[in-house]
């Protein structure tokens, strides 16, 4: 079976910008502020870190599985082994301006839960996650007649990781549910490209690819 | 100065408590030791080593921490068993702790008996070894005499403080004691107090020596005995428990020692039994039996949360030091809840943490042993903690 870890590096042979950073990656950097203080959860083997050090930001990581960790650490990143859905609730209120959570919300036992900490831990929060709602995966489902798979998506039914999978639309009506206030959002197509924000919402749950949002907590 | 060691015949046990082949440091009675238990100690000895060069800026230096029956000799020939030093792989020129980069000095811990002031050592009032007439220390007593150490040195801030188990409880009581002058820690196999478990095979240990005639209540030096029985099964007992159930199966399974069939009698059949006894009798050629008892005592009063209103996390609380904590799988002594409980604390304090459990099946003694992943993991942290500090990159 595929790690999480392994499957972060399937993904990024997918898609990488200039400078060679994956570009669902680049698009999460691009919303942090230089300087700030992030955390990373689910940090896999540290990339997203070490592309935010370069820009000056101190950032924290937990990860799940014992050699993302380790890889993670002897790069001289800190990181700590844990888990989302147990871990988060041990760290303090506005312990961080950011906190990020990278491609693992769908693999999550309690998306709202992990949401809410994020909200609390941070100042804002950021969540990337595959699009379920993408027209692909529709095809696949509704003609195929069987469960998704596609180059970001590698794994069969019985042994994914991702057991939350949700569409841009159902994400939305998460953040209505948590509490989330919407501050920014970026869906990405098929080829990695940022899709026009002029666009409606249905047009992006139809064809972006993974999405990108930036959320503060409401009130 | 390795070379040296070699060159020296095997030094006697006794004559190591008073006069240690390694560099020592006196400090006058007017400069005395404050120790927990309310006694101002005076004169106090400590035994060092150092490897490597402090460098100009007196920044790179790293103290190594001892655990419970090691001492100052890191990774030169030991001067009583001829054996090498206890952490020579992981400290040394390209090592993780590399002699090449970093200053490193070694204490023998306050109570020890390798040179240090400790119940072995000769009470200069009585002319006699100090026995049970030795103030009982404590792991925060043990780091203010190394701090004391640090300032004879000249040595403000330390690059880094590492060590594992007693060690560890060293690294963390530095980072809560002198927060400023620990840029980063690693605290190896560790915990923020002794558990009951834990105080409960100490005390094992210690009823051992205290049983056997020849402890005298302590006073065996006087009446020219030693507890070499009570102080071999307390080393057995404890051996144990730095090991795993996987590890012991793994070496000795349940072959025969030099035998095809059980004797049908109580000698050491079994490999492990075997491999105990002689852990047991190497054990009490180097080490003084009170100071065990200091020692596992001084662990079993270590409680960090104690001195801070009961929340670890108070210990840390904006603490400026970057953290490494390290937990072993099979570590059932000090268990990887233990040090996520480190960690905890850590994150609530906001210090800046790296936690990463080692997966192996040679127990809590896998901090001592060659296990890659561990070093990896030690290099890592501290390459990144040298960057950080702008202390310049390796050579090679």
């Amino acid at each position: 079976m595929l790690t999480r870890v392994d499957h972060d590096l399937t993904m990024a042979e997918a898609a990488r910008g200039p400078g060679g950073s994956r570009v669902d990656l680049l698009a999460v950097a691009d919303m942090v502020q230089p300087g700030a203080r992030v955390l990373d959860v689910g940090c896999g083997d540290g990339e997203l870190l070490r592309l935010l050090e370069t820009r000056g930001v101190d950032g924290r990581g937990i990860e799940l599985s014992r050699e993302g960790v380790n890889q993670c650490v002897a790069k001289g990143l800190a990181v700590i082994q844990g888990d989302a859905d147990t871990d988060l609730a041990d760290y303090p209120d506005d312990a961080f301006d950011f906190v990020i959570l990278s491609q693992t919300l769908q693999a999550t036992r309690q998306p709202r839960v992990v949401l809410e900490h994020m909200l609390r831990i941070g100042r804002y929060a950021i969540v990337s996650f595959p699009n379920f709602g993408h027209w692909r995966i529709r095809l696949q489902i509704a003609l195929g007649g069987h469960m998704p798979h596609t180059d970001n998506l590698p794994y069969a039914w019985y042994e994914t990781p991702n057991i939350h999978f949700c569409s841009i639309k159902d994400f939305r009506q998460l953040c209505g549910v948590a509490g989330a206030e919407m501050e920014e959002a970026v869906a990405l197509n098929a080829w990695g490209r940022r899709m026009r924000l002029k666009m409606p919402w249905w047009f992006w749950n139809l064809f972006g690819e993974q999405a990108v949002f930036l959320l503060s907590r409401r009130g | 100065m390795v070379e040296a060691y070699a060159m020296l015949d095997r030094a006697d046990r006794k004559r190591e408590a008073d006069h240690p082949h390694s560099l020592v440091v006196r400090f006058p009675a007017s400069n005395p030791l404050r120790l927990d238990a309310g006694v101002d100690f005076a004169p106090l000895q400590i035994a060092y080593q150092t490897y490597g060069t402090l460098n100009d800026a007196r920044s790179n230096a790293v103290l190594v921490c001892h655990a419970l029956t090691g001492d100052q000799h890191v990774l030169n020939k030991h001067p009583v068993t001829g054996k090498p030093g206890w952490w020579d792989t992981m400290v040394g020129p390209g090592l993780p702790i590399d002699t090449e980069r970093y200053f490193v000095i070694s204490p023998n811990v306050v109570g020890g008996c390798m040179g240090s002031s400790g119940p072995a050592s000769t009470n200069p009032a009585t002319g006699m070894q100090w026995g049970l007439d030795f103030p009982v220390i404590t792991v925060r007593d043990m780091v203010r005499a190394q701090a004391m150490l640090l300032d004879h040195l000249g040595i403000d801030s330390l690059f880094a403080v590492a060590g594992g188990s007693m060690g560890g409880m060293q690294v963390l009581q530095w980072a809560a004691s002198y927060p400023r002058r620990v840029f980063a820690a690693l605290p190896i196999a560790a915990s923020t107090r002794h558990s009951a478990q834990n105080i409960a095979f100490h005390e094992v240990g210690r009823q051992a020596v205290m049983a056997d005639p020849d402890w005298r209540g302590g006073r065996y030096f006087a009446e020219g005995t030693n507890p070499r029985r009570g102080l071999a099964v307390a080393r057995m007992g404890a051996h144990i428990t730095y090991l795993s159930d996987a590890a012991l199966h793994r070496k000795f399974g349940r072959r025969f020692q030099d035998r095809d069939n059980p004797t049908f009698s109580f000698d050491a059949d079994f490999q492990v039994e075997s491999y105990l006894r002689h852990q047991g009798i190497t054990f009490v050629e180097r080490f003084d039996a009170n100071s065990y008892l200091y020692l596992t005592r001084a662990m079993d009063y270590f409680d960090l949360a104690a001195d801070y209103e009961g929340v670890v996390a108070n210990a840390f609380r904006g603490a400026p030091t970057r953290f490494c904590v390290i937990s072993f799988t099979s570590d059932w002594l000090f268990p990887t809840t233990e040090s996520r409980a480190i960690v905890r604390a850590l994150n609530a304090a906001g210090a800046r943490v790296s936690f990463a459990e080692i997966t192996t099946d040679k127990g809590h003694d896998a901090f001592l042993l060659d296990e890659p992943e561990l070093f990896a993991t030690v290099r890592g942290f501290l390459e990144g903690a040298a960057k950080a500090r702008g202390l310049p990159p390796a050579r090679r």
